[in-house]
């Protein structure tokens, strides 16, 4: 069927991407698609299955953990569970989280064009991204089971663990792959297919954050590939490039394994950076304040974010000078995420706010993520981190960071442009109860373990001294919270594809970029004609507020 | 592919897209490369006399032959291009094959080196190579992953350029449309630069 005979059958409006079926039907009209907002879909649905089997692992060690001594697992499970839950919620929940689900979908359409530059190379992606996850959890039921090496694999453990860790490493190294061919395709995309008019300054600011965050993924990831690589060959066949028993050095692994995975971090966090620059002058009705320092604040964070590795490592053994370079190098990064926040505040500052739920959610970044980045400081401080190191401080740190940062961001993405991508509204009230669980779930969990990890539990450990007990119950009640917000948000939000008010309008929430000039769903091609770009992206319209000085 | 009336509608050609895609996937290699070149300096740092001793044990003749066999085929990837972009098909696809050739050349030729060392106990985990200096371990090691990995390199770039082969013999690479077979060029010559700093590296600097 042609296009023009579809566009005929509905009264000559363009077809949703939803309804235009390609080639087959069902299932294969999605997996053979090239168009990017189906890809983006795709990967939706993949993604959320492996956040929900990292969820189900979460929570069983969080129950391992309610009482000391042996609860419901051994120590080896535990081992095996923490890692799963690491590899699982680093390279399929987070790090795709935004750019591949979100910025596949909204990426095109936020810079004016029909699709991405490569649309095959972009299928690719998410096949590798099936075939990585698919082998990660796979390797559970394969003999010798799932890796126990935690997710940072580190030398000389993970060379003589006898579980499956070669195949864990294979799945982070496809991964990697698919990470790598996202960034190279957005990068390519946004150099050469804005609209006409959308100079880098009148671009988006997500855009920006995507922009930041591609280069990264085409320049850190081939580090870790090498470096993951480097073990599995260290494994078959005993090289001893990292093996000190043959001469290697394991630290040296430690500088590799971190040279890619501390700009992770900004992998994860930037896009989320950029749903919140949307958000947050959508529901003020404010332009953004500061927009050319949030713009650059995202390229200063890929790059300061690129020199701070060793961080991770000044218990490892390093010279004075080294931790003191990293040290310093460390707190500079912090400067442009602080820019950023002070930049939301200051745009919801005199603003029309109107509370919505993705505002709600934005507000909940904001908040977490702001205690994240100040506990980073803490352990960015040599004597603190001394103290500090391997505790679960480290890890109350990190979820605030990725959970509350990147995975509030994550849903925040979610509540905006869901119904954008598919036409239906979900519930605001339930929205509103769903994030009040999250929040105080969140910080229930996550808040006892800075207090324990200060007082010097150690991360990744099954058993604890009874001292820790009551901070431990409380932890692992948080969960429950947590949970039980997870499973009203979620549902609300599925219930809403079939069941949701149906929404026809263009502009949902009333914002000033793109995606809201085209029809709900967006069709195929996304604009009948490309738009030629004269305003900026935040341009509301408070040439209106003059009015207020008529009355006075 | 699920939209080839989508494909007819507007065909979307950027050929500078294509080259700068491909461009950034070189920089992704040159990395990957670069975690291997960076243990090597390292180690080569940590073990100097070592690596000294180790690499006079490595044919220097064979690596200077294999050098100039990569060499030689950079110039007719090159000259395939020119090739095609005079429209001379059959000169290109000669060309081209001619590229493959020298590319198994060099793989025949690295069969024979390895062989003979693995031959003389000397490879990753071999008693000979273990009751030597640590550094000497540290250098084949390095040795065996670096170029077995640009030799994986070497392969993937024959089979690349043989589907290029068979693309110009079709005529979807053309006077008009060459991007594909310059985006195999590069990839060519990105092999064979890294084997011009392995080259010194591993045989020369002893």
């Amino acid at each position: 069927m042609s296009s023009d005979a579809i566009a005929i059958e509905h009264n000559g409006k363009e077809p949703s991407y939803l309804e235009y079926k390609g080639r087959g039907r069902g299932l294969k009209s999605w997996i053979t698609s090239t168009d990017h907002k189906r890809i983006g879909i795709l990967y939706l649905v993949s993604l959320l299955i492996f956040y929900a089997a990292g969820v189900t692992f979460g929570f069983l060690m969080r129950l391992e953990l309610i009482a000391p001594g042996r609860t419901i697992m051994d120590a080896q499970t535990y081992n095996q569970i923490f890692t799963l839950h690491g590899v699982i919620m680093i390279f399929l929940f987070v790090i795709p989280g935004i750019p591949a689900v979100f910025g596949n979908f909204f990426l095109p359409i936020l810079i004016g064009a029909k699709d991405v530059a490569f649309p095959r190379i972009n299928l690719l992606s998410w096949y590798l991204f099936a075939l990585g996850g698919i082998i990660a959890i796979l390797s559970i039921t394969l003999p010798g089971g799932s890796a126990d090496t935690g997710w940072t694999f580190y030398i000389p453990y993970s060379v003589r663990s006898g579980t499956n860790v070669t195949y864990t490493l294979f799945a982070a190294f496809i991964l990697g792959f698919s990470s790598i061919l996202t960034g190279l395709n957005f990068v390519t995309t946004i150099h050469r297919m804005r609209a006409p008019g959308m100079t880098w300054f009148k671009m988006p600011l997500s855009i920006w954050s995507l922009y930041s965050t591609a280069w990264v993924q085409v320049l850190a990831t081939p580090i870790i590939g090498i470096t993951l690589l480097l073990v599995a060959v260290e494994r078959w066949f005993g090289v001893g490039l990292f093996d000190p028993a043959l001469g290697g050095d394991p630290v040296l692994y430690q500088h590799l394994f971190w040279i890619y995975s501390h700009p992770a971090v900004y992998i994860m966090i930037l896009p989320a950076m950029g749903v919140i620059s949307e958000v947050i002058p959508v529901f003020a009705r404010r332009t953004i304040f500061g927009y050319k320092f949030i713009a650059f604040s995202s390229i200063g964070i890929a790059l300061f974010g690129s020199l701070v590795w060793a961080h991770h490592m000044f218990t490892a053994g390093m010279s004075e000078t080294g931790q003191f370079v990293f040290s310093i190098l460390t707190f500079l990064v912090a400067i442009p995420s602080a820019i950023k926040v002070f930049n939301w505040t200051a745009t919801l500052y005199k603003g029309s706010i109107e509370l919505a739920p993705p505002l709600l959610y934005a507000l909940g970044f904001i908040f977490l993520f702001s205690i994240g980045g100040f506990t980073g400081l803490f352990q960015g401080t040599l004597a603190v981190n001394m103290q500090i190191h391997d505790t679960s401080f480290i890890v109350a740190h990190f979820h605030y960071v990725m959970f509350g940062g990147t995975g509030f961001g994550i849903f925040t993405a979610m509540h905006y442009w869901l119904p954008k991508m598919f036409g239906r509204m979900y519930n605001h009230k339930t929205a509103k109860t769903a994030f009040w669980f999250l929040f105080v779930g969140f910080n229930t969990l996550y808040f006892p373990m800075f207090i324990m990890g200060w007082m010097g539990m150690p991360r990744r450990y099954y058993d604890y001294l009874p001292e820790y007990h009551i901070y431990h119950l409380i932890s692992t009640i948080g969960s429950w919270i947590l949970i039980i917000g997870l499973i009203i948000m979620f549902t609300n939000l599925i219930k809403s594809f079939k069941k949701g008010k149906p929404v026809t309008e263009q502009n949902i929430w009333g914002g000033e970029t793109l995606e809201w000039q085209v029809p709900t769903p967006p069709p195929l091609e996304n604009f009948e004609h490309i738009p030629t770009i004269t305003e900026s992206p935040y341009e509301y319209k408070q040439n209106d507020e003059p009015h207020l000085e008529e009355i006075k | 592919m699920n939209t080839q009336e989508h494909a007819i509608s507007h065909v979307h050609r950027d050929d500078i897209a294509s080259r700068m895609g491909m461009w950034l996937f070189l920089f992704t290699e040159l990395l990957l490369f670069g975690g291997m070149f960076f243990l090597y300096a390292v180690y080569r740092y940590m073990n100097a006399e070592a690596f000294h001793i180790a690499a006079k044990e490595l044919n220097t003749l064979i690596g200077c032959f294999n050098t100039a066999i990569l060499l030689t085929s950079s110039l007719t990837m090159a000259l395939s291009i020119i090739a095609i972009q005079k429209d001379n098909r059959k000169l290109s696809i000669f060309f081209q094959l001619l590229t493959i050739v020298f590319a198994l050349g060099f793989m025949i030729n690295k069969y024979f080196e390895w062989t003979t060392k693995i031959h003389h106990g000397i490879f990753p985990g071999a008693d000979v190579l273990l009751s030597r200096d640590s550094g000497e371990i540290l250098f084949f090691g390095l040795y065996y992953v670096m170029t077995g990995l640009h030799g994986l390199h070497v392969i993937i770039g024959a089979v690349l350029i043989g589907v290029m082969t068979r693309l110009t013999a079709k005529g979807i690479i053309n006077k008009d449309s060459f991007v594909k077979l310059e985006a195999a060029g590069l990839y060519w010559h990105l092999v064979d630069i890294i084997w011009i700093f392995l080259f010194p590296l591993f045989y020369l600097i002893t």
